[in-house]
């Protein structure tokens, strides 16, 4: 039943047979077809200029003022490719094999595949753009390294690379919107799908200037509409960003994979209060140069400067020697949490370790500098002003950021850190060509499960958001449109979309009509809290039952009780997030049910139930080598479908970076 | 934990006049950021059953471009080479009292309280401000070299995060600073040089066509801006531009 159209073959063979295979749509055609695409993040947004570039008629809508403030701006740390440039043993092969691997063997081998060998091409893109990629004094590209790999294919421009990417997408965006192949909709939120016989031909979207709600037709509708990482109230994700769009697909029909995969990213800022509205990440990047440690003495409460050398403990160093301070970020946020529960962190919360850069600020930048510079025997003093030049020239923004948000000063005293909800590997399944089990429905980048598996590395993401967008859908969506062209648009009049506009209505004034005594803001923070202690870092049969039954009744109690201020036919955030807020209690409860069913830890799910003696976490892979694709029946009710995954090329062995 | 008083902008909507309200703010703790503060009043007028306040936010992590709040008469508050969402309430003391506008030019309307209508900056990008190349046009990343000072000049200039602040803090509301910023970037790389004309010439026109106003050099708009962009972009936009009016075969 769930076919995911992997084309047969030899793996290194599959993207190029699909491509030189698949059906294509003629230019005087492409003019008559229409593409709807939510959300103008690294996804949408190469999506939208790519399509309209090749001719169709695009429709392109994002809730934020600018295409250009999706969330994908604020990625710091770099985009992977496998371009070996540094001659260091990369290739197209190892970035398939360190993907799979290190998402716990838990993706689907053909699509990885396809993601490392359109890598290259994504940085070609990139620097045609101008996006201004860090070089060496040659004038050529410069690389760094990521947690979960052996060798340096991170592309990168200083702690800012996601914003100089959607910058370059975002000016390709906007040339196509000049002429005129691309439509433009910002401050606009999809709030639903609109079905014809069976396949996706539009949807309603608010216009959030005026509250009105507009009808849109697509030949096929592209939802890039990023992760649900908000439904844990606290995360690294903006503000807005929010599941809506995939799960009013969800409610459509279109499945839900593996939704409990969440990545804990293990440096993040630590939570200050209760007031705190998100939380902020400083850069994967940063563990390059920065190492991790704890006091060895339990409740030490010296300043860590104060804390000599002998009295540390670097326990990412010691349990995992061979990938030491750069284990993939599972693995690292779990070692933090074992540390602070077992007594050990530090910062007045104790839920945090030292992330410290003095180390390489004086072995690694400064002694190299000094030797450029030709100073002999330099005092350590001479070292660090050295290496703080460097350090700032690579993570200056960081740097600046983390002292704003802290008051204290990182080249100085060591960060605290600790991990942070940041990303979700699950989203809708799609199969080979990104497309859903819904007919004409497409879901690109984060929103979708498809490349991570359990668990992503490190400058991932932006290398999947611009592949699905600028490389992939490009060719997949002709092999549909093909079909579709002597389909004449719909008109928006059609009942299909007079019904689902009146559906969308009406549950917008429901909500404005409940007015009950407790804030949007109020129900969101208790999800949060629900979800972060017994769906977050460790989970167990029992907290996830539950929180099921803790979710459920949040749910009724926002349902009675929930006020929305203002009314419908204005700018009215409240409503905006009340509606957004609504649908992730409903996520939270798969969320906990699709880690109840997996009873086994894999990536970033670490389930207490099965774990090794020493508290590695254990793969079943006779069980559960399969993606949980949820079916969406009745309220609170879901259907359980499986797509087994089978591994040709890569073979499952636990994961071990010791 | 400190009391403030605050001086707030509010406007129902483009057409109405609008006019400053008062509102205390109580138990505010020095580590929240500005706008968590924002989120408490917000929380508390809610529950006193009153329109919350409407402000632009969005990363809260000073990069993508949407907070703006006019500051005791300057954009994003005290900080230098600060957003709105990364100003923290370490800033200010105990009784303190706090004025807060939306960005006031002509060509960035108010469309409700704190939130402004900033779309003049993407018409002014699609009028030039990108380099033509289809998706699979590129040759090989490493195939041009680009000296590492022109590089890290033109990242210097992409740094932009089309914020407005620049245009919120100039007399003559212009989008100079900004108009500048993305033709340094493009300028100064090789692979944006086929377009250096037609860029600077267009995206000039667009910008007047908008309403902004013009340069009068004092500097204002580099002195509040949080990814501190420098006015010497806006030198070499004067160069690109008579360069481009003087050297063009059109």
């Amino acid at each position: 039943m769930l076919d995911s159209k992997i084309p047969s073959g030899p793996l290194d063979d599959k993207w190029t047979y699909y491509k030189g295979h698949c059906k294509l749509v003629n230019p005087a055609n492409k003019r008559k077809l229409e593409v709807i695409i939510v959300g103008t993040g690294l996804a949408g947004a190469s999506a939208a200029a790519s399509l309209g570039e090749l001719g169709y008629k695009v429709k392109a809508f994002c809730f934020q003022d600018s295409p250009r403030r999706a969330h994908s701006i604020a990625a710091q740390g770099g985009i992977n490719a496998a371009k070996n440039y540094q001659n260091d043993g990369d290739s197209v092969f190892r970035l398939f094999y360190d993907t799979v691997k290190g998402g716990d063997y838990r993706a689907r081998e053909a699509n990885v595949h396809r993601l490392a060998e359109v890598s290259v091409n994504i940085i070609d893109q990139c620097v045609a753009q101008g996006v201004p990629f860090a070089r060496e004094y040659g004038g050529l590209l410069n690389n760094r390294s990521f947690g979960g790999t052996q060798v340096k294919r991170t592309f990168y421009a200083a702690g800012q690379t996601g914003q100089q990417l959607l910058i370059g997408a975002y000016q390709a965006l906007e040339r196509q919107v000049a002429l005129g192949n691309v439509q433009m909709y910002s401050r606009h939120e999809m709030l639903d799908i609109v079905m014809i016989e069976g396949k996706a031909r539009g949807i309603i979207c608010r216009n959030l200037v005026n509250g009105e709600l507009e009808r849109h037709f697509g030949h096929a509708v592209l939802l890039c509409t990023g992760g649900y990482g908000n439904v844990f109230y606290l995360s690294t994700n903006a503000m807005g960003s929010n599941v809506t769009a995939a799960w009013k697909a969800h409610k459509k029909g279109a499945f839900f994979g593996n939704p409990c995969f969440t990545q804990i990213h293990p440096t993040c800022i630590p939570v200050s209060g209760d007031h705190q509205s998100k939380l902020t990440l400083m850069s994967e990047s940063l563990r390059n140069d920065g190492r991790i440690w704890v006091p060895k003495q339990k409740g030490d409460t010296r300043k860590p400067n104060d804390i000599p050398e002998e009295e540390r403990d670097y326990y990412l160093e010691r349990r995992y020697p061979a990938f030491g301070n750069l284990v993939p970020r599972d693995v690292a946020s779990r070692a933090a949490k074992e540390r602070c529960d077992a007594g050990y962190g530090v910062g007045t919360t104790k839920q945090a370790v030292y992330l410290d850069f003095k180390f390489n600020l004086i072995n690694k930048y400064g002694k190299t500098e000094a030797t450029k510079q030709g100073i002999q025997d330099p005092d350590t003093e001479t070292l660090i002003r050295l290496g703080k030049e460097v350090v700032k020239e690579e993570y200056g923004n960081l740097f600046d950021m983390y002292e704003k948000i802290t008051g204290e000063n990182p080249y100085e005293v060591p960060m605290r850190i600790y991990p942070a909800v940041h990303y979700t590997m699950g989203g809708l399944w799609v199969d080979y060509e990104l497309m859903t089990n819904v007919k004409g429905l497409y879901c690109l980048g984060e929103a979708n499960f498809s490349d991570h598996g359990a668990n992503r590395l490190g400058a991932s993401a932006l290398m999947q958001g611009l592949a699905d967008g600028y490389f992939v859908i490009p060719y997949t969506i002709g092999n549909y449109l093909a079909d579709e062209i002597s389909v004449k648009p719909i008109p928006t009049s059609h009942e299909a979309f007079e019904q689902t506009e009146k559906a969308v209505a009406d549950r917008i004034n429901t909500l404005m009509n409940i007015k009950g005594k407790q804030t949007v803001e109020s129900f969101h923070k208790r999800l949060g809290k629900i979800m972060w202690e017994k769906c977050g870092m460790a989970r167990n049969a029992n907290h996830l039952q539950e929180a099921i039954i803790e979710i459920q009744q949040l749910k009724k109690e926002f349902w009675t009780d929930v006020r929305v201020p203002g009314t419908i036919n204005e700018m009215n955030p409240e409503l905006d997030k009340a509606g957004r807020v609504a649908d992730f209690i409903e996520l939270g409860e798969l969320m906990c049910k699709d880690a109840l069913n997996r009873n086994e830890s894999c990536g970033g799910h670490f389930r207490e139930e099965s774990q090794t003696a020493d508290g590695e976490a254990e793969r079943k892979d006779n069980e559960y080598a399969y993606v949980a694709a949820w079916e969406y029946k009745t309220d609170s009710n879901w259907e359980l479908h499986k797509e087994n995954l089978t591994f040709e090329v890569a073979k499952p062995t636990q994961r071990s970076y010791k | 934990m400190m009391d403030l008083t605050l001086k707030v902008w509010r406007q129902k909507n483009a057409d109405d006049r609008g006019g400053f309200e008062t509102y205390k703010v109580k138990d505010i703790s020095s580590e929240m950021s500005f706008l968590e503060m924002f989120d408490v009043l917000n929380e508390e007028l809610i529950r006193e059953g009153k329109d919350p306040i409407a402000f632009d936010h969005d990363c809260r992590e000073g990069i993508c471009g949407a907070c703006s709040m006019y500051i005791n008469g300057r954009p994003h508050g005290p900080w230098h080479a600060n957003t709105t969402c990364q100003l923290h309430m370490r800033a200010y003391k105990d009784g303190d009292t706090i004025v807060v506008e939306p960005w006031r030019a002509n060509a960035f309307p108010v469309i409700k309280d704190l939130v402004v209508d900033r779309t003049a900056f993407d018409r002014i990008i699609q009028a030039g401000g990108y380099i033509s190349v289809n998706t699979g046009n590129a040759v090989d990343a490493n195939a041009m070299p680009v000296e590492k000072d022109k590089a890290d000049a033109a990242f210097a200039a992409a740094a932009c995060i089309g914020c407005g602040a620049c245009v919120a803090a100039c007399k003559n509301s212009s989008a100079l600073l900004f108009v500048s910023a993305k033709v340094s970037h493009l300028a100064l790389l090789p692979q944006g040089a086929p377009e250096r004309k037609t860029r600077a010439m267009n995206m000039v026109a667009q910008m007047d066509k908008e309403g902004f106003g013009s340069c009068t050099n004092t500097g204002a708009c580099e002195a509040v801006c949080p990814k501190e962009i420098s006015i010497e972009n806006i030198a070499r936009l004067n160069r690109e531009y008579i360069m481009a009016g003087a050297t063009s075969d059109k």
